[in-house]
């Protein structure tokens, strides 16, 4: 039996394995391993994560650099244990989807594509699962309104860019 | 060659066999399944949307409606997320008394589900002896929370009151009173021949199919893996029980269904033992960050008055940081992950509702199988909709 991070660490030297999560270890991860080393924590028979618990996405809010995450919450059956993984994204980065190694990620990633807007690569059948099909918005994200006299009719916030400083004072 | 042509029918939303409003799009071949559509989000409400609004007490009454029939172990799983969050100890009374709760409430559950699955097989009587069982538990909760289905009595850093004085005789008579019935569930069921050839080798899913989906619950044990959150990871003083976890071999609807079954005898012997063991002391922890005051304190003392109104109003706030609980609800692994940023709002709450995960498979179990059989796997997952949709 490998200690998980210990093995991931030494393998990918540049994760960040600090833990901010109660009780659990976790592994956070940039887009471009992401596939390789949650295929490698499912496939090694001494890691054995077999089975995907929950998959979820997270906005960090606007100012963040890495706005959004998806976290994913694997248990092994076979040696009774928990490991968290985070996956950092900077907007417009398309996580590669791990559909293909886990089923349960199937209808998971559609609930995250659905509420946060996150659209995974190679994904079988990306379509939204809880809200309407013609719903605009993505309303777990922090910038979709919850209160106000038009919350009801979403739009995007224009973020700094589109209002250069000196139009706004002017 | 001989063309095949599909015919696509339509099941739900509004199909009481669907136990609430999914929807089913099947294509059939004849009588044969050949793929499966479910369709979702009939109910939703954005319970993960309006926690990030409320703070961590008004959070706790939407755990109720989530699946309704289970209000108890939601609210257990919560309070454990947001006590993990703030590192709070829990008295051993609260700790026993939720585990008592929470076998009381997988009983009814269970109940429930056994009455509408037999239902759905033609079965009608069933619902009507399960019912009446169902209501004796549903009476011990009004009695000590004053509501049926949507108690909130289990609440952050420990339990709402003490049990009324009349709670344990109820309990204990239901305890009598309770094998026999299962008894009787077996004798109308176990050996009926009609309910064995529609439940027996219907709507399989084999060990490994089941865990790569992420199946938990009933609907994993019965095809035989040995994966139950009380015993993998205890939480609640579930170490300090002794019971045992049901299997199946096959993995089908009569499987699940035995499952099930044996799952009550083992919650009578939890609620047996927590009824038993129940030890002294307080039923909320010490914390007076989370623990509303004494009412008679708040009548005499400006300090506990003024915590009262804070913790009522402005509620709690943990520190930053994320949690991750999850309990083994009668519906599979239910799980709360909640981050904090420090303010007396969860910054996201995230639910892992078992119902969602298992019905995902539903497509797996019924291809290739009689469409008449749809109901009868539908009501093997035991799905709830409320918390699928959230």
């Amino acid at each position: 039996m490998l200690d998980p991070c210990h093995y991931i660490i030494e393998k990918y030297p540049d994760i960040d394995q600090s833990s901010a999560l109660a009780g659990m270890q976790q592994l956070t991860l940039r887009n471009d391993l992401a596939h390789e080393v949650l295929g490698e924590l499912f496939h090694n028979p001494e890691l054995g994560y077999d089975m995907l618990t929950d998959l979820f996405g997270v906005d960090r809010g606007l100012t963040e650099s890495h706005r959004f995450e998806v976290v994913y919450l694997l248990t092994s059956l076979r040696y009774n244990r928990r490991l968290s993984v985070r996956l950092t994204l900077k907007e417009g980065e398309t996580p590669a989807t791990v559909s293909d190694i886990w089923q349960a990620a199937n209808w998971l990633e559609r609930e995250a594509y659905d509420m946060f807007g996150l659209v995974f690569s190679d994904h079988p059948d990306l379509r939204r699962i809880l809200l309407e099909d013609d719903f605009t918005g993505h309303p777990l994200r922090k910038d979709y309104p919850t209160e106000g006299y038009d919350f009801d009719r979403p739009f995007i916030v224009k973020l700094e860019e589109d209002h250069p400083a000196e139009q706004v004072t002017k | 060659m001989t063309d095949t042509r599909l015919m696509t029918i339509n099941m739900g939303p509004q199909h009481p066999a669907t136990h609430g409003v999914l929807r089913l799009v099947l294509e059939l071949d004849g009588e044969v399944v050949v793929k499966a559509t479910p369709h979702l989000g009939y109910l939703h409400r954005g319970v993960e949307k309006l926690s990030e609004s409320l703070t961590y007490n008004q959070s706790l009454t939407m755990t109720d409606r989530l699946d309704y029939t289970n209000a108890l172990s939601n609210n257990l799983a919560y309070c454990l997320a947001v006590e993990r969050l703030m590192d709070l100890d829990i008295p051993k009374r609260a700790q026993y008394l939720r585990v008592l709760f929470a076998e009381l409430q997988r009983i009814a559950a269970h109940l429930l589900w056994i009455a509408t699955h037999a239902l759905d097989l033609g079965a009608m009587t069933l619902l009507f002896y399960a019912f009446r069982d169902r209501e004796k538990i549903m009476d011990i909760i009004e009695e000590v929370s004053g509501a049926r289905l949507t108690p909130s009595f289990i609440r952050v850093g420990g339990l709402a009151s003490e049990m009324p004085p009349a709670f344990y005789k109820k309990v204990r008579d239901f305890i009598e009173d309770c094998p026999g019935r299962i008894e009787e569930y077996e004798t109308l069921l176990t050996k009926n021949i009609i309910w064995c050839m529609r439940t027996k080798g219907i709507s399989p899913i084999s060990a490994a199919s089941a865990v790569n989906y992420g199946v938990t619950g009933p609907v994993l044990r019965a095809s035989g893996v040995n994966y139950d959150v009380r015993k993998a990871f205890p939480y609640s003083s579930y170490n300090e029980f002794d019971f045992e976890i049901p299997l199946g071999t096959k993995g089908d609807v009569y499987d699940r269904y035995l499952v099930r079954l044996e799952e009550m005898r083992q919650s009578l012997r939890i609620v047996k033992q927590a009824l038993e063991g129940l030890p002294e002391g307080p039923i909320k922890c010490d914390s007076p960050l989370v623990s509303p005051p004494d009412k008679k304190d708040v009548g005499q003392d400006i300090a506990a008055l003024i915590r009262h109104f804070k913790i009522s109003s402005e509620g709690f706030t943990p520190p930053p940081g994320e949690a991750y609980a999850s309990v083994e609800s009668p519906k599979g692994e239910l799980g709360f992950y909640l981050i904090s940023d420090g303010t007396n709002k969860p910054y996201r709450m995230r639910i892992r509702p078992p119902s969602f995960i298992n019905l995902a498979a539903l497509p797996e179990m019924i291809e290739g199988q009689m469409v008449a059989d749809v109901v009868a796997a539908i009501g093997s997952i035991d799905i709830v909709l409320g918390e699928i949709d959230r």
